[in-house]
């Protein structure tokens, strides 16, 4: 299994707000394992979707040429949760950024149903520092989202082509 | 311009947003890594609120320069900040309270220079 936690981009508008799908499915471990006899998607899987879609977002201002690492949720809401077979539906805004990081707002929705809401702080790591992690973020990232960058401005309704 | 109570209002509530801490707790002479609990993180938390709620830049140098005292190894004696790197500390950090931490100036009571009131300070100096 590999650590995506969003299945596509919808919408992609460069250093301000980008929208993703993730679709939830029975066959998913660990929607079993979470509360067994109640398969529910957990809580903090939408906060990693959520922040991966965020993660993306701020690092794609700067060509991610700088490790993107979640540094902080200051807030975040849950209001319902959501059960095999829907869409959640990632929306994040970027409201901040700077040298050292970013902060967004995001919320998570299935339809016009609200699942999670709040805000996500980022900071960015320099890959030389004592200590630091080496992610090769960039292929991370391109592995992920192939092609979805690429999709067109809010509102465009055409799927990436891959 | 905001009063020097609106700010500290303002700042105030950014640090119950950012810290989770209550209004009663924040006080001017609080110090932001020992009695509000602050983590080197929650500063670019704080920053971001800070210019959202005030609506200007703050450069991260400006309120906290880093490594002031590892700029000269004549700053630094035994653990101790030398007259030359309290000289330095104050004219890179005008809005903190350096007088104070001149009494015993030793490098790990350094984060103790970051108040609630050196924020206010920083504050009213910039939107003057």
């Amino acid at each position: 299994m590999r650590w995506m936690w969003v299945d596509r981009f919808v919408e992609f508008e460069s250093g301000k707000r980008a929208v993703s799908i993730k679709n939830v499915s029975l066959a998913e471990e660990h929607l079993h394992d979470h509360f067994p006899g109640f398969p529910v998607m957990p809580h903090s899987l939408i906060l990693e979707g959520l922040a991966q879609t965020g993660g993306i977002l701020l690092g794609e201002t700067h060509q991610f040429s700088q490790v993107v690492i979640l540094a902080k949720v200051p807030r975040m809401t849950f209001h319902s949760y959501v059960t095999p077979g829907e869409t959640l539906t990632y929306r994040v805004t970027l409201e901040d950024v700077n040298a050292d990081g970013g902060m967004v707002s995001a919320s998570a929705k299935v339809g016009e149903r609200l699942v999670a809401d709040g805000e996500i702080l980022f900071a960015h790591v320099n890959p030389d520092q004592p200590g630091a992690v080496r992610v090769d973020q960039k292929s991370f990232v391109f592995e992920l989202l192939r092609g979805v960058l690429d999709v067109g401005k809010a509102g465009d309704p055409s799927l990436p082509t891959v | 311009m905001p009063s020097r109570d609106e700010i500290f209002e303002k700042v105030r509530d950014t640090l119950c947003d950012a810290l989770g801490v209550d209004e009663d707790e924040v006080k001017e002479s609080s110090t932001l890594f020992g009695d509000l609990g602050a983590e080197s993180i929650d500063i670019l938390d704080i920053l971001f609120r800070l210019e959202k709620g005030f609506g200007i830049k703050i450069p991260r140098s400006e309120l906290l320069p880093e490594n002031v005292t590892a700029a000269d190894p004549n700053f630094v004696a035994n653990g101790v900040l030398t007259p030359a790197g309290v000289a330095e500390l104050k004219a890179k950090m005008p809005h903190a309270d350096i007088d104070s931490f001149a009494k015993d100036p030793r490098v790990e009571k350094l984060p103790d220079l970051l108040t609630v009131k050196m924020v206010v300070n920083f504050l009213e100096s910039k939107l003057a």
